[in-house]
């Protein structure tokens, strides 16, 4: 059982502001059925000022949460005044998410985004920042540069388990999980300090000694390190794993994906 | 007040399983292994518990029982000891729809260099034996199929499986995952061709914490747990007594309720789905109708989302459990219902209900009747009106 707060606990036994309204000037959606969770906003105006808000959710209790008190913190503000509302503000209203339910509010922020774009066009510029790609990068979740940006820059994230929680970005096939830790890499709010040609060595080597030959050994087999040329590392496989039909398969799946993991996601490895 | 239906995850204990555990903790708390009389009844009821699981398991002696700590124990030491016994051989065949403890394991089996097929099902949840057939070759060290799926409570047919596997390569294992159809359906394994087979404790009254591995007699694996002679050195660590001897009541308890299991729990799980499928208009039961074990029923309600209909549950006393991404921290919804191919629009509303000897038609009643409230309630917050409308139509 998640540990929802009170407020969160209340506001998906008695959601405010259910529903939809038929002459709304604005109406933001974000998320789809398929992604598992949605939310239509509907927005009402009357000069410059937001009258009514409405919204439906698909969604679990924490989605239907930050849809309703979304809609609670923007009605009877202005639209200038909505702008600078971001995913943690939603999140803080309601005293807290758990970690893993941080894209709920994001999905909340998303839809005021979207509302807020139709009315402002080119003009509208995010809390996260402008100047960034809408470039698809989680295809599973359908999942922008922008909005991975966004996630890192307004919550402070440090690693791609964390923007997965907050935007879903690499929930599922994880195939996009390099591309998030390039972006993190960039984005993030402590740089990481790049790592020197003789370091890297240092650090490939130790991997290979201490975690991937240990494996190979298991199975009878091994591998020795022939030498590093930029990101590409030339290996041998040895023992059983020389003979072995899977060997392309050991490389690619277990020793490559080793190094990405632990040393640089850059890494390509070659068998000699 | 608990109303649960949420068996498939762990169960009650049985108060005769506790009654007979407790003076195994108390007064009778000596080593099985030790060297005075004051040893005997610890080891003597160690003895009794084997025979019973020989029993439960319908296997031909007690020398093919080896109790374990969990289903992920009796898995790991089965899969792993395969392997071991087996090493030039570096193919496995298993489903898509395995337990993730299992599943879990083969995907780091792959990364190990072993080839694993991973064999998929229909849209009720059925094997697809013949894809199961083809994949079999000289290099398939083994065969890891479930008998009874823990999200839909589907059987697969392992006595069928197991023929078709020695037909096609005699020295390939066969190792089934029972750990959701023990308790649920009668073993007689002894005229099976299956090799290995794990159940778990707390599926069938026992505590959490206790397990058993039957592994037939002329099946020679190494221990995943190496250290001391008990279990006839096939699984080192001081006798777990009072869990053994709960185990082995819960097993007899079991197998003597299995009657009441195919006939009452039955009729109570039938009366909670058709009332559901009947009263609640976006709902669709996501597997077969009759192929299953008696306490299961999967059903999907559309254009909803699966935690929040479990959280007005809770808040009504009911457990249930989802297939919805939302409920298990992954963001990915159940990857059995992928593998049938139920549709987006349920495969995220998914609910799971598990009887047990425990529930009562009151119970059931009380489900009945809160349920479609439930179910409206959040129907009203879904922006897909027009197609729960169109489905609301086509219903009546």
């Amino acid at each position: 059982m998640w540990d929802y707060s009170e407020k969160v606990m209340d506001h998906y036994r008695n959601p405010r502001n259910v529903g939809k309204i038929d002459d709304a000037d604005l109406i933001g959606e974000a998320g789809s059925l398929t992604c598992g969770d949605s939310l239509k906003l509907y927005i009402k105006l009357k000069d410059g000022i937001i009258e009514d808000a409405k919204f439906q959710t698909f969604g679990c209790g924490s989605a239907v949460a930050s849809s309703s008190i979304l809609t609670e913190m923007i009605i009877g503000k202005s639209l200038d005044e909505v702008k600078n509302i971001t995913n943690k503000d939603i999140a803080d209203e309601l005293g807290g998410l758990p970690p893993e339910k941080m894209h709920c509010s994001v999905m909340g922020h998303e839809a005021l985004e979207d509302a807020l774009k139709k009315y402002y066009g080119d003009d509208y510029v995010s809390p996260g920042g402008a100047d960034v790609s809408d470039t698809v990068i989680c295809t599973c979740f359908n999942v922008t540069e922008h909005q991975i940006i966004e996630a890192i820059e307004v919550n402070g994230l440090t690693t791609v388990d964390e923007i997965t929680n907050y935007t879903k970005a690499g929930g599922a096939c994880g195939r996009c999980k390099g591309a998030i830790k390039k972006i993190l890499e960039k984005h993030a709010p402590k740089k990481e300090v790049k790592l020197s040609a003789a370091q890297m060595v240092l650090k490939i080597n130790k991997v290979i000694e201490s975690v991937i030959a240990p494996e190979l050994q298991k199975d009878g087999g091994d591998i020795e390190l022939i030498d590093i040329e930029d990101n590409k590392v030339y290996v041998k496989l040895q023992g059983r794993c020389s003979a072995c039909k899977n060997s392309i398969l050991t490389l690619k799946s277990f020793v490559e994906t080793t190094l990405q993991d632990k040393v640089s996601p850059e890494i390509e490895v070659v068998q000699v | 007040m608990v109303i649960y239906l949420d068996n498939n995850a762990t169960t009650k204990v049985d108060k005769r399983v506790l009654d007979a555990m407790l003076p195994y903790l108390e007064e009778e708390y000596a080593n099985p292994s030790s060297m005075y009389q004051f040893s005997v009844k610890s080891s003597k009821a160690i003895a009794q518990a084997r025979a019973q699981l020989r029993d439960f398991f319908g296997a031909k002696s007690e020398r093919e029982v080896i109790f374990t700590s969990c289903g992920s124990e009796s898995a790991n030491t089965a899969i792993k000891g395969v392997l071991a016994a087996n090493k030039n051989k570096k193919h496995i065949i298993t489903t898509k729809v395995e337990h993730p403890c299992v599943l879990n394991l083969y995907q780091t089996l792959e990364k190990q260099g072993y080839r694993v097929d991973y064999i998929g099902v229909h849209a009720d949840g059925s094997l697809d034996i013949e894809e199961l057939k083809e994949k079999i070759d000289d290099e398939t060290a083994l065969v890891s199929v479930m008998w009874a799926n823990n999200e839909t409570g589907v059987l697969f047919p392992v006595e069928e499986i197991g023929e078709i596997i020695k037909s096609k390569n005699p020295e390939t294992k066969f190792f089934v995952d029972a750990v959701q159809a023990s308790g649920k359906i009668g073993f007689n394994l002894k005229d099976t061709n299956i090799d290995l087979l794990g159940v778990s404790g707390h599926k069938f009254h026992a505590p959490k914490g206790i397990g058993a591995l039957y592994v037939k007699s002329n099946v020679i694996i190494p221990p995943l747990i190496v250290g001391g002679h008990q279990e006839r050195g096939m699984r080192a660590g001081t006798e777990n007594v009072p869990y053994i001897v709960g185990l082995g009541v819960a097993a007899e308890l079991a197998k003597d309720a299995l009657n009441y299991e195919t006939t009452e729990i039955k009729r109570l799980r039938n009366k909670l789905e058709t009332g559901i499928l009947k009263r609640v208009f976006n709902s669709r039961l996501n597997s077969s109708i009759s192929n299953r074990v008696p306490n299961t029923s999967n059903i999907g309600f559309e254009y909803i989302e699966g935690e929040l209909i479990l959280l007005h549950l809770s808040d009504l006393g009911i457990c249930a459990s989802s297939g919805s991404a939302c409920t298990s921290g992954s963001l990915e919804p159940s990857h059995v219902l992928r593998a049938m191919g139920v549709p987006f629009t349920s495969l995220h509303g998914s609910i799971r209900f598990s009887l047990s000897r425990f529930t009562t038609e009151e119970e059931i009643d009380y489900t009945l009747e809160k349920l479609p409230q439930v179910i409206e309630k959040i129907v009203k917050l879904s922006p897909y009106q027009d197609e729960l409308e169109h489905l609301r139509k086509s219903k009546v």
